[in-house]
């Protein structure tokens, strides 16, 4: 069982570096009404991660999405100790580019490989929000 | 990026740690997004400083003080030291809040979160801050003109604010409106530029699109369709008035990230599809015909099981006074049936006419409630008990069953007015 490591190279647009196990979805998420900023739990009715949380993970997904509450949600994530670890998304919008700088979570972005092929849910993750870099370590898989 | 004399002199401090505290914060949004530059604007719609009991006993633990000015500086401007808040230097308004400022016993608000509720408006207004109370601040007073540079939050205002009166904004959030209110500054990026703002989907509608709740579904369907993309609509929409703008941007924000769209021949920048796309082709063309209908429909209606409604909400978006007028017409001389509630949402101002027209009294006749300043999801407060609420807004239907954990239906407001005097759901797709 060796461990498989890949690299990947892109944008941080908030600092400071996080390590921690991947939750990665292909769905945008909701902030406010999309997930309990309590608890880090994904709400929204029909998203694939419904049900789950994102506390202490590195979050991998293609962006934010809904109400202008965002970065509200995600803010008061920090705030509960609910945050995730680090942020890691391919789509840049307003919402995301606010909520991550008061999340004060490590993100990177416009990566040179998308971390939504290449990460899986579990895979370790480590995180440099001031250099831009993605290392994924893939979780070894029994055969 | 590249900062004016005048920025450069509130990021270094010579304005007051207040402006720099602000400055600082939109500097590091700025960066995020990769703006080069920031936009003058003196239209801000936000929540500055306004505060949950959560947010108030966090900071008392923490910071010793859960206060005003402790929570706009730790928490709006994201500061890591408490500075005084300097007044509004840019005209701004205040959205949605947290409860209605009289009917806050029926929505179960505690009288300590009522105090706090007062204390925060007189902040907020003794900081030259609107207290529009709405998340339709375009009905209630401010009607932003076409390109004006603003900085709005609330997704639905924001959309509409983009396509139907063609001014300009992000959908901005609560640090950086609160931030824009003391500075005037935004960063210059996404829809303040031209380029941003031209189509990038086409979506042809092949039935037609008439009532208030078509036009919410067909908004739920083009969110779903293209995300936080531009959708240009083409076919057998017509000419949309204010409230079926209202539930169509409303819904396309909810279920996808809509913050403009362009109906061809009706909204300001698109007289023609030519002028709707600009230098773009579509990279996608979407169709809308009857199987889409029903699907969407029946999408809506997924978190409804039971017919026995007890709840109706009405006012998501805040209901204009035309959406009163209907509703008073609807309830004129008859009683909502005994175990159901009917509470409808809308702004302070839209209802000091509601008063003055007798339709407050109508509602009230035959049992039912009108609110101002929030609505059941904002507020998480619904008639105690509630199971299954029916609802003529498909943004509401995205979200109050979520964060309630309740059943919903959805169809026309006269579906709805129906169950409240029947208790039953009986809406279906004509």
């Amino acid at each position: 069982m060796s461990a498989h490591t890949i690299t990947l190279r892109g944008r941080g647009i908030v600092g400071g570096c996080a390590e921690g196990e991947a939750l990665v979805t292909h769905e945008t998420i909701s902030g406010w009404g999309g997930i309990d900023p309590m608890t880090g739990t994904i709400i929204e009715t029909h998203h694939e991660l419904r049900g789950v949380s994102f506390k202490d993970k590195v979050l991998v997904f293609p962006g934010a999405k809904g109400s202008s509450g965002w970065s509200n949600a995600f803010h008061m994530t920090r705030l509960t100790n609910s945050a995730p670890k680090a942020m890691v998304f391919n789509i840049m919008n307003t919402k995301i580019a606010l909520g991550a700088v008061v999340t004060h979570a490590p993100s990177v972005t416009e990566l040179d490989q998308d971390p939504l092929s290449v990460i899986e849910t579990g895979d370790w993750v480590k995180v440099d929000g001031d250099r831009g870099v993605v290392e994924v370590t893939k979780r070894a898989r029994s055969l | 990026m590249k900062l004016t004399d005048g920025e450069k002199a509130m990021l270094d401090g010579s304005c007051g740690p207040g402006k720099q505290k602000a400055m600082e914060l939109l500097v590091r949004y700025a960066e995020a997004l990769g703006a080069e530059r920031f936009v003058d604007t003196n239209n801000v719609a936000g929540v500055p400083g306004s505060s949950s009991l959560f947010l108030q006993n966090y900071y008392k633990q923490r910071a010793g003080n859960g206060d005003y000015e402790t929570i706009f500086s730790l928490y709006d401007l994201d500061s890591d030291i408490v500075v005084p808040v300097p007044k509004a230097s840019s005209y701004c308004c205040h959205l949605q809040g947290g409860m209605d400022p009289e009917l806050w016993p029926a929505q179960g608000m505690s009288r300590e979160a009522y105090d706090h509720f007062r204390e925060d408006e007189a902040e907020v207004a003794s900081h030259g801050i609107q207290l529009l109370k709405t998340c339709t601040p375009y009905l209630a007073g401010n009607v932003p003109v076409k390109g004006e540079h603003c900085a709005w939050m609330e997704s639905s205002a924001v959309v509409f604010l983009n396509s139907v009166i063609g001014a300009r904004t992000n959908t901005e959030g609560r640090e950086s409106t609160s931030a824009a209110t003391i500075t005037g500054k935004i960063p210059d990026w996404g829809f303040h530029r031209d380029e941003y703002r031209f189509g990038t989907h086409a979506i042809e509608v092949e039935v037609p699109v008439e009532s208030v709740m078509d036009w919410g579904m067909l908004g739920y369907f083009v969110g779903e369709a293209v995300e936080e993309n531009i959708p240009v609509i083409t076919g057998a929409c017509g000419q949309p008035n204010l409230i079926r703008h209202k539930h169509f941007g409303a819904a396309a924000a909810s279920s996808g990230g809509v913050e403009m769209y362009h109906i061809v021949g009706s909204t300001p920048e698109a007289a023609t599809r030519e002028m709707a796309f600009g230098p773009r082709k579509p990279v996608a063309t979407v169709k809308y015909g009857a199987a889409e209908r029903r699907a969407v429909y029946d999408r809506l209606n997924s978190n409804g099981s039971d017919t026995n409604v007890d709840y109706v909400m009405l006012g998501c978006p805040h209901y204009s006074i035309e959406q009163l007028w209907e509703v008073a017409r609807l309830l004129e001389g008859k009683k909502i049936r005994s175990g159901c509630s009917l509470w409808i949402f809308t702004s302070r101002a839209v209802k000091s006419t509601a008063d003055l027209n007798g339709y407050t009294k109508t509602i009230q006749d035959a049992g039912g409630l009108l609110m101002t300043d929030t609505c059941s999801a904002i507020a998480r407060a619904v008639p105690q008990g509630t199971k299954v609420v029916a609802l003529d807004s498909a943004k509401q239907s995205h979200y109050l069953p979520a964060i309630m954990g309740i059943e919903a239906w959805f169809g026309t407001t006269e579906d709805c007015i129906q169950a409240a005097l029947t208790g039953r759901w009986n809406g279906d797709l004509a």
